[in-house]
């Protein structure tokens, strides 16, 4: 008894000396709180109704709380509070402003109970603040939450909320926590049909639970038309699920493009193999981290643009490694393409060996953009930003290439070169040059390859080596000379691996592809697309 | 057409495309047994495709391809064709420059292709006077243990019809075979192959008229893919058509 | 007709070869066995298995030698006929253990009881008897590279198109052997071997077995392979080689020239693979890594491909320098095999391009170390064993570029140059020369 008018003292004292209205008004609501710990079952319910009516945001959780049970009252002080046990003691926190309010043990302070018919109450009050909030966040989780406890006394409520509402997504929802407490209560037939038909249109997971759920209590007439409604269901779900597979299968085929486009070129134009792709992959992927490490020391205002700037770094300098590649090493081993192999395989070890020496066997951390981050959903698909911008990249750089091997004077004498290296010589067109450049241009379009994989596989010495097979397998699969075999085989082996995937598990599903390619080499010996006629054949 | 029995080669109607290109268009030739036919026309006319074709390096689109008047080379590889007794000499010369003269005669011999019957082959006394022989008609018998690589262009010309010898082919297939060779050479090849189409049919695709001429055989010339003109040298050289499009006035 | 061609196997060169094998295969056991230690002739125990490695990885190079050297078949797999052989002795080695292992389980092996298995899996029956186990070591490998082959000659992949889906083969092999549930031990592999024909497989006198019984197998290859390259059969790889579609208009089916080629391959590579298993040990799925496979054709390389004993020097050569570089930490002995590589390439290509390696060998510590100073202030040498892929790196691409002959190669021209006919083989075509593209094919511009 002391305790509480000690505690009215201190309050009125603060409330008198608190100078601005809104302290006033915080610690109104701060007393309004506490209100919640005093007399009886009644008493709380007008404490309850008297803090509805403020409207405050703050007023769901704490009477969510209330309803939970991890509402107490600290006997020492008589304040309201938070606890959420943790170990042996509780952690306070304070409801009003979110502040800590040290621990205690179970002991030291006190549930605030609430009987059923209370429970009830709450649950509806918080509904309607909820439901009606101006707030479109807390009336889609206010929905939600409706929809997992499918009250049947919240039926009216949410029938006023339906009417108010405006935006689709959030109507949706009502309508199916709606469709579901119809379900449950004892509506008449017809109203229960519709509401199946209208989970069912649902068509995600959820639905297809509450209808499983409801299935075992249905009257037996209505049995049959939840049956079909969760079969409906599946089906929907089992599109979507192949529809998100394909996406996957899209999003990796991008990224096998990527690897794959650089060694197409140069297997297409110089008829040899270039063991090191990856590693000017892994090169790429590196040039984006320094890059990223210059920006973040000397401009980090301009972290987000790290990327843009890493792009036409890492083509460049991939590119001129390349050309320093075809001039110290390839260029003395043409006609000898499977020396070229062997001479590429072990540079490619020296360079993964120098990353090590310079920057350690362990993964570097490369932070992607904020615009990369997250992911957004269509429909049933679930599409991670990063993901997106690696298809758009893809297909850009796809779209560039095209250009400058159709457009431009190298690319004229590039493909020149691909069908007839004599003749195309014989016509004055320098092919020593031709080569350096095409090489220069492999290296660097792998150099970007490795900028769109550092934002989604581990930037480390190795990262070449788990790309190069796959690349040899698209270009082989694609044949060569020809961009569209490529993208063709990316495509196929990218959305083949996970289309298979599910089924087999991954590495399975791998195997099963690299024997599917062995067994289509038999085939089409040179590839999907390869050139024909006289002069190609060996 | 003519009738197929009793022919050598029949090619009739046949035709193959790349890419849209009509390499060979209903193209029809025959060739009797022990019968010489010299093919002549511009670059591009299809010589060395038409060669592809009986060789069976390349599958025609359509027509027919006989040998010996009833086996269809159309339905067969290269080297079940090559063990029918069809030898062909490139037009490039192309024998194995990293052995040497002899063991490339060894190989051609006409003997068990299988590879069991060349892993346990051991060469016979006749094998060995046969190759000697041949490397005589050949005039290389003083190198026989120089790598092919070694040879001159004229040589290794000579050691590849050797080879076509030494394979004992009932219808040869003969590209450009004097091509870099010295005037009495092309002389010497000339007879030779004559001496050869006494007893089997060969087929000579050849630039130079003046060998043409030495040859003396029926002629056949071909055009963009079929045939334009036949006959003898003079009939052939004297047609318009042939003026025209390939000698030139 | 057979001894006739054993007898053809035998030429000179041949014969110097089995016989320093033998002398090998009975020379190392008893310098180990009856030399009493302490003496500087006895060879320490730990040394046996280990040169028996490298008689396994010289069978192993000779195998890919006959492929690719006299048949122009550029393999990138065969490690995984040696890994399969190995596996089918693994196998016969784990039913061996019996009841001795960790859970006493006198079927499952370990690696079993301990994935839950309930029974043994079908392919695993049969061996616990060693001629099942022997002839499995022989038919795996055969009986793949019989399926390999016949679909990829038959069908004409050939070049760079071959050497990459013999590569996708292994590698799928790699991934394959890595799952549990394939039920050949997983990640780990078969290991713990306990006993082989009877007797203790880690005892020193199995130990000189297995070693004289590697070098005999290599002498066995020698002689197997000798008689095919010497037979007309082995003229017609050459030729295939360099001329495939020529050969092809001989008459000689050269899908299966190459098909018997590799097939004998792979079959001779899987006995070195099962000599190599109760050797080393262990046997598991890292023997299939693509990269494995790849150093056996530059251990091909560097001692010269297109000859017999070429790729038996450079197997060992290659793995000796390995050995030095990443056990050992002396400076000086790998300065050594340096220096002498680039006296190699010296003789064989010219000075400059010996400087040239020297220049590289050494800018790559100095580099090193300079980085070291600018980052820490002191001048320090990488560690040795860090310097090894350098110097793999490096010997692929010198090799490659100044040394196409290989070590044989070089003693060749060095002969020659001796000799009267200096002229004549000087000017002998090297399959290098050949590859660069002599395949007959019609002038395009006809």
């Amino acid at each position: 008894m002391t305790n509480r008018i000690l505690r009215l003292i201190a309050v009125l004292f603060a409330l008198a000396l608190s100078p601005l209205p809104a302290l006033a008004q915080a610690n109104d609501f701060a007393v309004m709180v506490q209100a919640l710990g005093q007399g009886g079952f009644p008493d709380r319910e007008a404490a309850m109704n008297a803090l509805v009516a403020t409207g405050d945001e703050r007023v769901p959780p704490i009477l969510q709380a209330m309803s939970d049970g991890t509402l107490y009252l600290r006997k020492s002080d008589q304040r309201v509070l938070f606890a959420a046990k943790s170990g042996s003691e509780f952690k306070l926190t304070d409801p009003v402003d979110g502040s800590d309010a040290g621990t205690a043990v179970s002991a030291d302070i006190e549930k605030i109970k609430v009987n059923n018919g209370l429970r009830g109450k709450i649950r509806t009050a918080i509904g309607t603040m909820t439901l009606l909030s101006p707030d479109s966040a807390s009336r889609l989780s206010a929905a939600q939450s409706i929809l997992k406890n499918a009250d049947p006394a919240m039926l009216p409520l949410l029938d006023s909320a339906l009417a108010a509402e405006t935006d689709p997504k959030i109507k949706s929802t009502m309508d199916l926590a709606r469709a579901v407490i119809v379900l449950k209560s004892d509506a008449v037939l017809d109203d229960k049909r519709a509401a199946v038909d209208t989970i069912a249109a649902h068509g995600d997971q959820a639905a297809q639970t509450v209808l499983v759920n409801a299935l075992a209590a249905a009257p037996d007439e209505l049995k049959p038309v939840i049956q079909t409604g969760i079969d409906a269901i599946g089906r929907n779900l089992q599109l979507w699920q192949v529809a998100q597979n394909l996406l996957y299968g899209v999003s990796l085929s991008s990224v096998l493009l990527l690897a794959a486009i650089g060694l197409s070129i140069t297997f297409g134009v110089m008829g040899i193999i270039n063991m090191a792709h990856g590693e000017m992959v892994m090169l790429g992927a590196y040039t984006t981290f320094v890059v990223q490490e210059l920006i973040r020391n000397f401009a980090p205002g301009l972290m987000d643009y790290s990327l843009a700037f890493a792009v036409p770094a890492a083509f460049l300098f991939t590119a001129l490694v390349g050309i320093a590649i075809e001039r110290g090493i390839i260029r003395w081993l043409y006609g000898r393409p499977l020396e070229t192999l062997l001479a590429t395989w072990g540079l490619s070890l020296a360079l993964q060996q120098v990353v090590r020496t310079l920057f350690g066997p362990t993964n570097q951390m490369v932070s992607p953009p904020s615009w990369m981050t997250g992911a957004f959903d269509v429909g049933g698909l679930s599409i991670t930003w990063n993901r997106l911008w690696i298809v758009v990249f893809a297909i850009a750089v796809f779209a560039i290439l095209q250009l400058v091997l159709n457009r431009t004077a190298l690319g004229l004498q590039m493909r020149a070169v691909t069908q007839n290296r004599r003749m195309a010589s014989s016509m004055g067109i320098r092919t020593p040059f031709v080569d350096a450049m095409t090489f220069g241009l492999g290296s660097g379009v792998a150099g970007m390859a490795g900028v769109a994989l550092s934002q989604i596989d581990n930037v480390s010495p190795n990262l070449g080596q788990g790309y190069i097979i796959d690349s040899f397998m698209v270009v082989v699969f694609g044949g060569v000379g020809n961009l569209w075999g490529t993208l063709i085989g990316a495509l196929m082996l990218g959305v083949g691996n996970k289309l298979l995937e599910p089924q087999f598990g991954a590495v399975l599903g791998k195997i099963i592809i690299l024997v599917l390619i062995i067994l289509f080499i038999q085939w089409r010996p040179r590839g999907l697309f390869a050139l024909k006629g006289r002069s190609i054949e060996q | 057409m003519a009738d197929k029995t009793g022919t050598m080669l029949y090619l009739d109607g046949v035709s193959v495309s790349f890419d849209g290109f009509k390499a060979i268009n209903k193209l029809s030739i025959i060739v009797h047994p022990a019968e010489m036919l010299a093919i002549i026309g511009p670059n591009g006319a299809g010589k060395t495709t038409m060669m592809d074709i009986i060789t069976g390096k390349t599958r025609p689109d359509d027509g027919e391809v006989l040998f010996d008047g009833r086996t269809d080379l159309t339905k067969l590889d290269e080297a079940a064709i090559a063990n029918l007794g069809i030898g062909r000499k490139f037009q490039k010369p192309t024998v194995f420059e990293s052995q040497t003269v002899w063991d490339n005669l060894v190989m051609a011999l006409r003997k068990p292709r299988g590879v069991f019957s060349a892993l346990f082959y051991s060469m016979s006394a006749d094998d060995e006077a046969r190759i000697t022989e041949i490397l005589d008609t050949v005039r290389l018998l003083n190198r026989k243990d120089d790598f092919a690589a070694n040879l001159s262009h004229g040589q290794k010309q000579w050691l590849e019809i050797g080879m076509l010898l030494a394979q004992d082919p009932k219808l040869l297939l003969v590209d450009e075979p004097v091509a870099g060779m010295t005037d009495s050479e092309t002389v010497e090849t000339a007879k030779l192959l004559k001496e050869i189409a006494k007893t089997r049919s060969v087929v000579v695709v050849e630039h130079d008229m003046s060998f043409v001429r030495d040859l003396g055989s029926r002629v056949t010339c071909l055009a963009e893919g079929s045939v334009l003109a036949e006959g003898t040298l003079d009939q052939v050289s004297a047609n318009p058509v042939v003026i025209e499009r390939y000698l030139g006035r | 007709m057979i001894t006739q061609l054993i007898l053809r196997a035998l030429d000179k060169k041949a014969i110097w070869l089995v016989a320093v094998l033998a002398v090998i295969a009975i020379g190392v056991p008893v310098l180990n066995l009856v030399v009493p230690e302490g003496n500087p002739l006895h060879i320490p125990n730990y040394a046996v298995p280990l040169f028996g490695k490298y008689l396994n990885y010289a069978m192993l190079a000779l195998a890919l030698d006959l492929v690719w050297g006299y048949c122009g078949i550029l393999s990138l797999g065969h490690a995984a006929f040696f890994a399969l052989g190995a596996y089918a002795m693994g196998m016969y080695l784990m039913r061996q253990i019996g009841a001795r292992g960790v859970y006493a389980n006198p079927t499952l092996p370990d690696f079993m009881v301990f994935l839950n298995y309930k029974e043994l899996p079908w392919f695993w029956n049969g061996f616990d008897m060693w001629w099942f186990a022997f002839a499995m070591v022989l038919i795996v490998p055969g009986l793949l590279a019989f399926v390999f082959g016949f679909l990829a000659f038959r069908s004409r992949v050939t070049g760079v198109y071959l050497s990459i889906i013999t590569q996708a083969m292994t590698y799928a092999l790699l991934l394959a052997f890595f799952r549990n549930d394939l039920g050949f031990g997983g990640n780990n592999g078969l290991t713990d071997f306990k006993d082989i024909l009877g007797v203790n497989v880690q005892a020193a006198t199995t130990r000189a077995a297995l070693f004289a019984a590697s070098a005999f197998a290599l002498a066995l290859a020698v002689v197997i392979c000798s008689a095919i390259v010497n037979s007309k059969l082995g003229k017609v790889m050459v030729a295939v080689r360099d001329a495939e579609s020529r050969t092809r208009f001989l008459g000689y089916r050269v899908d299966n020239v190459k098909l018997f080629a590799f097939v004998v391959s792979a079959v001779l590579a899987g006995i070195a693979g099962a000599l190599y298993a109760p050797q080393v040990g262990i046997i598991n799925p890292s023997e299939f890594e693509p990269g494995n496979s790849i150093e056996v054709v530059i251990w091909t390389a560097v001692g010269g491909r297109g000859t017999i004993v070429g790729p038996i020097i450079g197997a060992i050569v290659v793995n000796l320098t390995k050995s030095i570089f990443t056990s050992g930490s002396s400076y000086i002995a790998a300065g050594l095999v340096i220096l002498i590589f680039s006296g190699i390439v010296a003789v064989a290509s010219g000075w400059t391009k010996g400087l040239i390696v020297i220049a590289a060998s050494i800018a790559i510590p100095v580099l090193y170390g300079l980085y070291q100073l600018a980052l820490y202030g002191s001048f320090k040498l990488p560690a040795l064993s860090d310097v090894w892929l350098y110097a793999l790196g490096g010997l692929f691409i010198f090799t490659t570029l100044f040394l196409p002959k290989g070590i044989v190669g070089l003693i060749a021209q060095w002969r020659t140059m001796t000799t009267k006919r200096e002229q004549h083989d000087r000017n002998a075509p090297s399959p290098a020369d050949v590859e660069a593209g002599v395949d007959p094919q019609p002038n395009p511009a006809e």
